[in-house]
């Protein structure tokens, strides 16, 4: 009996063909904004870059040059294996021919690859891990709005400069962490300091007092925070009941956001310095889109990352536009091809690693006196020039690029 | 002041069943049924969801042997699945394995860890059992989480699928499916063969009068033992099975809100039952999959089934099914 | 001085770090051990009512203006209400069923619960001022000691000593006490054995509510905050003894030391340390340190 049951599935399967997919160019562009909507990263990518990629859209004109674009979201809920079967599901079934956002390097480096085996295209916005365009580069991604790299450099050369040669870094447990830990502890020996210290606290933690404490004992002028959204805002809290900066340390929050600040709020924030690529209130473009965006979304003015989900969305639909075609390695290579120009970053241009080039901003969070208002947080100390902003392309094991 | 065992006159976790050794006819017609419909699926919904059912099938009904047959809830099993997804997947990616002995090799962790974890628990029943198998599984999401090779967060990506026995790629959607489909049943036999055996007698023997059947000369422990090693065997064939199909092995399958989830599917499906588990596993995916977009509501309904599912609905989909046919299924 | 390369001052910072951390989990298990211990239920749901506590809270301050203060009273009231809903019209139905459908009730009655708060508010902290009585710290020179931490090492101490006792060395407790061991001659004397039993749960689950107004101005106040706490706190009563109100507190405020020191020494091991603690207790001494077998 189980004999010939066995048989009957083993003569199925090897009758089994692989059946050919349909082509998936089917007159309609689809993006998916693969991100966090619900959890420490919701407020600085979350729906916010859903509405981004929106106006992107509506401002690129679509409607008016006859192509139909449809958007759809997804909540990774910053587990790979979310991420990797939402890609994939989107990828085969729902037609999908670009994602974008991806914040949480752990999920962008599974959909990069999920990306890179079925041809289609990743534009990366909010993961950081500078491996993106390092090790695990591919023809298919473009990492646009900043990376670990660029952290490191920006904010980690100017603490090192005035004065802030003793770190100990308060690392999220996961790629992202890690990668910025390595990258600032690099810029930090390089410029003669020292690192006194590290301890790993898990991903989404809440209660940093005994890290907190680790780092008192260290008695290192700067803590580093190599972490994001909610543990970075939980650190300085709690760093604050624990009266660190009170005791001559000082943070150094490697990523901040705006949304950061606004959670903290001026009087914890202030003094803060860190590096972005992206701040609304620099220029009259800046600005217009700031107001529009915070109009649409409940107040909350935009991030660095969905200024990016803009940038790249706009630039993947000209890409679109010219070639006429949406095979996902063709428009890559094409929007590397055509250089950059948009409101919000300026003229800019994309390397063969896939790296989007553009100005570093290295900020500092003003003072409550100094601040007109709500979302008014931002000074501008330096302006890192765009060849300095980011790793020199030879140096990241980049296959795609000749040595 | 606090019993261990249950008070006198509470009734037990649902009794399973047990036919005579010969294997009923309507249980071979629910197979099949069972069967020809899987091999239709793929064409109609998209295969990888039904994968993924199917390995959480799989997994579903090797944790039902424990649990409706030896009466034994582990809250710890999600510690095979996900050990032998990151044994599969590193054994594929770094070593080279070709996927049967990728999953063969998770398989065999799997088992390696029963025997571990299930020598030491065995002993223990009811609520502390389903306590110290916690314990175990937190040990092995610890050791997960802080090993160089699993990749902590990030789990291990990029795992090859390879080519099975050399002959069929498995790259190929409709392939790796029928692959898939095929280990599905095998496991699934295995367990029915397990149920429908001396051995499955004895094991109702001791799960219904453990002294009684001690003094018969059967040594209960060595028993459940080995159907707790069994268990954790074919749970590992489901991990590794999983790791292949979806080339990433990561902290969710090591996580105790999976073991959480397929107590739930087995609940659902009807503890205790042969088919059970395998209605429950799909319900629970396709309602995975269905409110996906809505985030949060996922965990609301899960909650919901279980609350019904305990208060009302004891016997769980197959169950009700089989009292309405009167006939167990 | 050193201590296997870590000077003194750091560990006796870590060691009263532990002991805040400690409290809570005493707290936590203390109404878990009330629970089971007096009414045989394995209560799941304490985490997601934990967060109920610290939730009410931030509601009671943010739509009422109630600071802290009127949270201690109010939330461990309003969410004890929710818990004697939850026992009269879900649990009692249990009650001649094996233990583990009360576990398997309760884990879907947290699921619920942690869903529809993570639906409305995210998963991301909402903030909870520390009131202004209990701001700043004291100096105590291996370590800058935040006033409300010690606040909350005071007040939980007091919360289970009283507990204890009422439950150990009262009239009443012994009438909770004598019921768990025979209902029905209990019931026989006169006592209200069911509305006993109800509102035992209902106790156990105000404490838990307590527990989350202490966190609320410490940790986040979000949805999750519950949701790993509750294996640990798990772990916690079965290696104190399950009913055994004693070793709850005591196991409870020691795991947080211990957890402190691992912190030091191997910070990563820091959440499981409690579960090897436990299989060990398990198969050493089955019914816990403190418990007494049946």
């Amino acid at each position: 009996m189980r004999i010939i049951r066995a048989l009957t599935v083993l003569a199925t399967l090897l009758a089994g063909v692989a059946v050919a997919h349909a082509q998936v160019s089917d007159g309609v562009i689809k993006i998916g904004v693969l991100n966090d909507q619900s959890s420490l990263y919701a407020d600085l990518t979350g729906q916010g870059s859903v509405l981004a990629a929106r106006m992107a859209v509506e401002d690129f004109g679509a409607d008016k040059k006859g192509m139909k674009v449809e958007i759809i979201f997804a909540d990774h809920q910053n587990k790979p294996d979310v991420g990797s079967q939402v890609a994939r599901q989107w990828y085969d079934a729902d037609k999908v021919d670009v994602i974008v956002d991806v914040p949480n390097s752990g999920v962008a480096l599974a959909v990069n690859q999920i990306t890179r085996d079925k041809g289609k295209a990743f534009l990366v916005s909010g993961a950081a891990s500078s491996d993106l365009t390092g090790k695990a580069c591919s023809p298919n991604t473009i990492h646009w709005t900043y990376d670990t790299w660029a952290l490191a450099n920006g904010t980690g050369n100017a603490i090192v400069k005035t004065g802030g040669d003793t770190w100990f870094f308060l690392t999220a447990d996961y790629a992202f962490g890690h990668a910025l830990e390595r990258d600032v502890e690099a810029v930090v020996l390089k410029n003669g300091g020292k690192v006194l210290g590290k301890v790993r606290h898990p991903l989404n933690n809440q209660d940093f007092s005994s890290f907190l404490l680790q780092a008192q004992a260290s008695k290192a002028k700067i803590i580093g925070l190599a972490n994001a959204g909610g543990d970075t805002t939980n650190s300085i809290k709690q760093g604050a009941e624990f009266g660190i900066v009170r005791g001559g340390q000082n943070f150094a929050g490697l990523l901040v956001f705006i949304t950061d600040v606004h959670a903290l709020g001026l009087p914890t924030a202030q003094g803060l310095i860190f590096t972005e690529t992206f701040y609304w209130d620099m220029n009259d473009r800046t600005r217009a889109f700031g107001k529009k965006f915070a109009e649409r979304n409940r107040g909350i003015h935009p991030t660095m990352i969905h200024a990016g989900v803009y940038s790249s969305v706009l630039h993947y639909l000209k890409a679109v536009e010219a070639l006429k075609s949406d095979d996902g390695t063709k428009i890559i290579a094409k929007m590397k091809e055509m250089p950059t120009d948009d409101p919000l970053f300026g003229k800019g241009t994309i390397r063969p690693d896939g790296r989007k080039i553009h100005p570093a901003y290295l900020f500092e969070v003003k003072k409550p006196s100094e601040s007109k208002g709500a979302w008014d947080y931002y000074k501008t100390r330096t302006t890192i020039p765009a060849e300095q902003a980011f790793r020199p392309v030879d140096q990241g094991d980049c296959p795609l690029v000749k040595k | 002041m606090s019993t261990v065992t249950a008070k006198p006159g509470a009734a037990a976790l649902p009794a399973a069943e047990l036919a005579a050794s010969r294997i009923p006819a309507h249980q071979v017609v629910a197979f099949g049924i069972m069967t020809g419909l899987l091999v239709v699926a793929p064409f109609v919904i998209y295969p990888v969801f039904l994968m993924k059912a199917l390995c959480f099938a799989l997994f579903a009904c090797a944790f039902n042997l424990l649990i409706g047959y030896v009466g034994l809830l582990s809250f710890g099993h999600a510690a095979f699945l996900g050990s032998a997804g990151y044994a599969s997947a590193h054994s594929a990616k770094v070593w080279g394995f070709p996927p049967e002995l990728a999953i063969l090799f998770g398989t065999v962790v799997a088992a390696v860890l029963g025997i571990a974890i299930g020598a030491v628990t065995i002993r223990s029943r009811g609520i502390y059992f389903a306590n110290i198998t916690l314990a175990f599984a937190q040990m092995i999401f610890f050791f997960s989480l802080q090993a160089k090779f699993t990749g902590g967060e990030d789990g291990i990506q990029a795992v090859p699928r390879g080519t099975f026995l050399g002959l069929l790629d498995l790259r190929q959607m409709y392939v790796l499916y029928f692959v898939v489909l095929a280990i599905f049943l095998l496991g699934f036999l295995v367990v029915y063969r397990a149920i429908h055996s001396p051995f499955g007698q004895v094991l109702k023997a001791v799960r219904e009068n453990e002294p009684r059947a001690v003094s018969l000369g059967y040594r209960a422990e060595h028993y459940k033992l080995i159907a707790f090693v069994l268990s954790a065997t074919l749970s590992g064939l489901a991990g590794g099975t999983k790791a292949i199909v979806f080339q990433l092995a990561s902290l969710t399958d090591v996580h105790w809100t999976m073991s959480g989830e397929v107590v739930l599917m087995t609940l659902l499906g009807g503890l205790g039952t042969v088919f059970g588990p395998v209605v429950g596993a799909f319900i629970l995916i396709a309602l995975e999959n269905y409110l996906a977009q809505l985030g949060a509501w996922v965990t609301i309904v899960q909650g919901a089934i279980f609350i019904v599912c305990v208060l009302t609905f004891r016997r769980g989909v197959v169950g009700e099914l089989g009292r309405l046919l009167r006939k167990p299924l | 001085m050193t201590v296997f390369g870590v000077p003194t001052q750091a560990l006796f910072g870590q060691l009263l770090i532990g002991l805040i951390n400690g409290a809570f989990y005493a707290m936590l298990s203390l109404g878990l051990s009330v629970i089971f211990g007096l009414l045989n239920i394995i209560n799941f749901a304490h985490g997601a009512l934990y967060m109920m506590g610290a939730f009410v809270a931030y509601f009671a301050l943010q739509w009422a203006g109630l600071g802290y203060w009127a949270s201690l009273v109010i939330a461990p009231l309003v969410v004890g209400l929710v818990g004697l809903v939850l026992e009269r019209t879900m649990l009692k139905r249990l009650y001649h069923l094996d233990h583990l459908y009360g576990l398997l009730l309760t884990f879907g009655v947290a699921l619920v619960i942690q869903g529809v708060f993570r639906n409305e508010f995210g998963s991301s902290g909402l903030p909870y001022v520390i009131p202004a009585q209990l701001q700043g710290g004291y100096n105590l020179g291996f370590m800058f000691l935040p006033v409300y931490r010690a606040w909350v090492i005071v007040f939980s101490l007091l919360i289970c000593l009283t507990t204890w006792y009422v439950i150990e060395r009262t009239r009443l407790g012994s009438y909770l006490r004598a019921a768990t061991e025979n209902p029905a001659l209990v019931q026989a004397f006169g006592i209200n054995v069911p509305r006993m039993i109800t509102l035992t749960y209902g106790f156990g689950v105000a404490l838990a509510a307590l527990a989350g107004v202490l966190a609320a101005p410490i940790y986040q106040v979000n949805p999750l905050m519950g949701a790993d706490l509750i294996i640990v706190v798990f772990a916690v009563v079965v290696i104190g003894g399950m009913g055994s109100i004693m070793g709850s507190i005591v196991t409870g405020f020691a795991l947080g030391v211990v957890e402190g020191f691992t912190k030091v020494f191997y910070p990563e091991a820091s959440n499981t340390v409690i579960f090897v603690i436990m299989a060990v207790v398990l198969l050493i001494r089955p019914a816990g340190l403190f418990g007494r077998t049946a």
